[in-house]
């Protein structure tokens, strides 16, 4: 990918001011979906996958120990609230985990 | 509003698995639905897919229900029970199985 946009760089720093994250990892995976018809665009049309609309959010933080896994998917999607509207990103795949435990990345 | 939420609220009552998606279970329409309906018929587990492209109100309504701003999401004898994150974690962990057999859905698949 070319450059970090600018729904990228908020993300980050929201989930850094929010997590205080020991590992942080964010993906635009955007490209992997051109061609996905987008009912949310206004002429009804595809993503070009150019832009930022699919994220993967890969991040270790302490606070989430002792939280379930809905309660990680909650805190996240709360703090990405502003870049989670319908037409901002269109898909947030989150993959939380708190220090010690296996991580695919 | 409140009758698409009495709706839902309905549904996730009168069927034991619910899986709010895009597209159907034969034809999922986004990549994440899919995984789901994928783990739920490799355990053999019946349930009802509602495809949320049906109905705006549908599909807006069932973020507000479950305060879950993403879709697909899964519910089990009226619980939300997560997206699709969670659900193929709880079932790589076999935690997805355990969560059918405590709530007494049948499992017909191998596995």
């Amino acid at each position: 990918m070319s450059a970090t946009g600018p729904l990228e760089t908020a993300m980050r720093e929201k989930l850094v001011a929010r997590f205080d994250p020991q590992r942080l990892q964010i993906v635009n995976e955007s490209h992997l979906h051109a061609g996905h018809h987008n009912r949310d665009s206004a002429d009804d049309g595809s993503f070009d996958g150019a832009g930022e609309t699919h994220f993967r959010v890969r991040i270790v933080a302490a606070q989430f120990d002792g939280m379930s896994r809905i309660e990680r998917h909650r805190a996240i999607n709360d703090a990405l609230a502003d870049e989670l509207a319908p037409d901002k990103v269109h898909a947030l795949a989150i993959e939380p985990a708190a220090p010690g435990e296996p991580t695919r990345w | 509003m409140a009758e698409t939420n009495d709706w839902i609220e309905n549904e996730v009552k009168n069927n034991d698995v619910v899986l709010f998606m895009k597209g159907t279970p034969g034809f999922p329409q986004c990549g994440f639905s899919g995984q789901v309906v994928q783990i739920l018929d490799y355990l053999g587990v019946e349930y009802k897919g509602i495809n949320v492209l049906s109905s705006d109100e549908l599909r807006q309504g069932i973020k507000e229900f479950s305060s879950w701003p993403t879709i697909p999401q899964l519910y089990v004898k009226g619980e939300f029970v997560g997206g699709c994150d969670i659900i193929r974690d709880m079932f790589q962990a076999g935690e997805l199985q355990s969560h059918f057999a405590e709530n007494n859905i049948a499992v017909k698949g191998a596995a």
